[in-house]
């Protein structure tokens, strides 16, 4: 396991003058999760924030073979490029290693993206699919999606005079890839650059379909000061609302376990928006909250001691 | 000044760009705040570099030498993750007021 | 040595892929062209080619996987039709703007709805828009020389565009013909053992970005570079063409001119109608009718020029499409021959006959009503439809 002085020796796959927000999220999973590649890498990006923002024509800030193809395909894409790999790898055209990493947001991952990563995963490519959740269309204004929590103010599903924003829980994509039986899938944030980094090595370690999930504040769509970016998802952490975890060949391993399990409503208020939710005769609305976020933490403990009973 | 953009027969074919060209691209301009670094008050723990979403902390030799202000948006998280106590090795202030 | 066999336009489309042995080959199936990758499977599976094979979950992956391939470098290839094409729409011109040489076996059949199986050429006509170089097969023979040819044309430098090479859904892609097919090393000769890339997403060392966001000032410019493309690749094409006639003894073109030098009426039709029509065109010339035809082999880029030359004599033009604009002008190629001899000054008197929608037979019977119609052009309205009960 690297640490930072090793790591800072390495070239950085982005460089300085994206145009990312000030304080994103996205920019520092990128970094920290390329940095823990030894092998050269080639990126693919679905359409997104990420995307948009690293490469404007005629600039780029990838040091490292890119592609942009559209917004759903991301991991269809990459599926095309690893398979030529393979091939050249047959044919002796290509001796190195080469380590392929998709990155997609919850849009181009949760919703419109799904098919192509399901069909990505299921055969099985040689690669590594990140998707940068922020939890919302966030490109493209904020509109919500399938990542989006219960209680969220989205321009699509927003909190008006009789909505209180999204009114369902959002899916887990996380479980999801957990289901499609690929050898490595965890959820991180870059809150802990060690947990992070750490989960980026291990995937590159291993031969076969990988996927993080790591949730990204955004402090645009969120609506939270720039520089709390990284503390925000450490707070996501503590709450449980989004573990830390990863699970390899179907064994459940929680990374990180708050000592003091902070409530959830310390991670609603730190963020605009959930401020209506804090409005009289929305109690209720944060019970719910509370208890999906204690059952889903309840049931990922035993999904982790039933794999250690094995 | 007006820059020249080339015309579809000098343009490179298709949509294909060398690697790193937003280096020239300055987003320093964007800042509010300036990050101010304290080398005296620096313990070297490299994690405001990885912080950083604009690779904006300059290291050499796994050393923290400075801030790359051409880039930097001035979103303050290395201050805020900055370690170092009681004061930070990393204050925000101004950008203004520094420029002034 | 060539030799004569027997196989169906699926079959031949196979083969071809067989004896090209792309890289990579990521493909859907969907009825009628599902054959065509299904026995390029067994090649797979059989080790008699080395491509690497990605059984893709649907026809827009199939598009975007071979977008991800030809980036990387390689010889690339896939097949389809209909709603595999539409399916594949959003990311055919993206392939295109990337001036990505993919070959795609397209197996025309009718576009839903309602949903139909058969044959038309609502599927490859809708397409027409997107960059694609796009060639009409006649027959088994044409797909199988088509194919071979359209590696050379899309990876030639000064084109660098996707191409699909067209057969008719059932009645070529699945029926028997005799064709002449080549030696596995002519074939490899002819194409180059592999692609040229000018960009490698997988050379690490000389990092590209592919696919930057263009805003205002550069997508204008990135496309007038398509297009000028789509016009470059005519000479190109040709230049293949006649490259494979010297070598292999079959001269292809963009049109083919059948009787038509002292034509006085004639039909322009693209595809197997072509042959039914060779046979009625016999008939009545032995009858001492002075009929022709004008076969349309390319249709992107567009060969206005070589239209126009070759229908200069002719009095009465019947032109048949099928598939419809849905403009309530008529047929696409009847619009765009009408659009393209605006200026001509003595050009024939042309209707438009829109035939064969969803499979719809046309028969010696239909086209033989076609030219006696041409007798009496005058009197016939501007738009008519072929075997359909009103």
């Amino acid at each position: 396991m690297a640490n930072l002085k090793e790591l800072s020796t390495r070239k950085e796959a982005l460089c300085g003058g994206h145009r990312m927000c000030p304080g994103c999220g996205a920019p520092i999973i990128v970094r920290q999760i390329l940095l823990a590649a030894k092998d050269p890498v080639v990126i693919v990006s679905a359409t997104g924030c990420l995307e948009v923002s690293t490469t404007i024509f005629p600039y780029t800030a990838w040091n490292v073979p890119f592609l942009h193809n559209a917004f759903e395909n991301a991991a269809a894409t990459m599926a095309g490029i690893e398979a030529c790999y393979q091939k050249y790898k047959r044919d002796g055209k290509i001796t190195k290693n080469i380590q392929f990493i998709a990155f997609g947001g919850d849009g181009g991952t949760y919703d419109i993206g799904l098919q192509s990563l399901s069909g990505a995963m299921e055969r099985g490519h040689d690669f590594l699919y990140v998707c940068y959740n922020n939890e919302a269309y966030m490109n493209t204004g904020v509109q919500r999606s399938g990542a989006t929590p219960k209680g969220a103010n989205t321009t699509t599903e927003p909190a008006g005079k009789v909505k209180q924003g999204k009114s369902k829980y959002r899916k887990d994509l996380t479980e999801i890839m957990v289901a499609h039986n690929i050898p490595y899938v965890a959820q991180a944030t870059a809150g802990s650059w060690v947990d992070l980094t750490r989960k980026a090595e291990k995937a590159f370690s291993i031969r076969g379909a990988k996927f993080i999930n790591v949730l990204q504040p955004c402090r645009l769509g969120w609506a939270y000061k720039p520089e709390e970016t990284l503390a925000l998802s450490r707070l996501a952490v503590e709450t449980c609302y989004w573990p830390a975890y990863e699970v390899e060949n179907g064994v459940y391993k929680i990374n990180i376990k708050p000592k003091d399990k902070k409530p959830i409503v310390d991670f609603l208020k730190s963020q605009d928006r959930f401020r209506h939710l804090f409005k009289p005769g929305n109690e209720g609305i944060l019970e719910d909250i509370q208890k999906e976020v204690d059952h889903r933490w309840e049931m990922l403990l035993a999904k982790e001691s039933s794999g250690k009973a094995g | 000044m007006k820059e020249e953009k080339p015309g579809w027969k000098k343009l490179a074919k298709a949509d294909v760009l060398p690697a790193g060209t937003a280096e020239s691209f300055e987003t320093g301009d964007w800042r509010s705040d300036r990050p101010t670094w304290h080398p005296e008050r620096c313990i070297q723990c490299l994690i405001c570099w990885i912080s950083c979403p604009d690779t904006s902390i300059l290291v050499k030799d796994s050393k923290m030498t400075g801030i790359d202000l051409k880039h930097c948006k001035g979103c303050g998280i290395c201050a805020r993750e900055c370690p170092v106590k009681p004061e930070k090795a990393i204050t925000m202030s101004s950008e203004r007021e520094c420029k002034l | 040595m060539a030799k004569d066999v027997a196989k169906t336009g699926n079959e031949a489309m196979a083969e071809a892929m067989r004896q090209i042995n792309p890289d990579v080959v990521a493909a859907y199936p969907i009825t009628p062209a599902t054959e065509v990758v299904m026995i390029f499977a067994k090649y797979v599976a059989d080790g008699l080619v080395s491509t690497e094979y990605v059984a893709v979950e649907s026809e827009h992956s199939a598009m975007s996987a071979c977008v991800g391939a030809s980036a990387a470098g390689g010889r690339v290839m896939t097949g389809t039709s209909s709603q595999g094409l539409v399916y594949m729409f959003e990311i055919l011109p993206i392939a295109a703007a990337l001036r990505l040489p993919i070959v795609m076996c397209e197996v025309n059949r009718a576009i839903s709805g309602p949903i139909n199986i058969h044959c038309d050429h609502s599927d490859t006509m809708a397409a027409r828009d997107f960059g694609w170089i796009q060639i009409f097969s006649e027959n088994s023979q044409e797909a199988y020389d088509s194919l071979i040819q359209a590696i050379r044309i899309a990876e030639d430098p000064r084109v660098s565009l996707p191409t699909m090479v067209t057969t008719d859904g059932f009645i070529i892609s699945h029926c028997l013909d005799r064709i002449t097919i080549l030696e596995d090393s002519e074939v490899q000769d002819f194409i180059g053992k592999s692609r040229k890339a000018e960009v490698e997403l997988l050379n690490v060392d000389k990092p590209v970005s592919i696919g930057a966001i263009d805003l205002q000032d550069y997508y204008f410019e990135h496309r007038v570079q398509i297009a000028e493309a789509i016009k470059n690749s005519k000479k190109v094409i040709q230049e293949v063409a006649d490259e494979f006639a010297k070598k292999f003894g079959r001269q292809y073109g963009f049109i083919e001119e059948y009787k038509l030098a002292d034509a006085d009426v004639a039909i322009v039709a693209l595809g197997s109608t072509c042959g039914t029509a060779k046979v009625v065109i016999d008939e009545l010339r032995s009858k001492g009718v002075k009929a022709g035809m004008l076969k349309i082999r390319l249709f992107r880029p567009f060969p206005a020029e070589e239209i126009i030359k070759a229908l200069s004599n002719v009095k009465a033009l019947a032109i048949l499409d099928r598939s419809d604009t849905w403009s309530g002008q008529g047929g696409h190629v009847f619009t765009e021959i009408r659009s393209a001899m605006y200026e001509v000054k003595n050009k024939p008197k042309m209707i438009n006959y829109i035939y064969g929608l969803g499979g719809r037979e046309i028969t010696k019977e239909h086209l033989h009503q076609v030219f006696a119609d041409l007798g009496k052009i005058d009197s016939k309205p501007l738009y008519n439809y072929l075997g359909v009960r009103e």
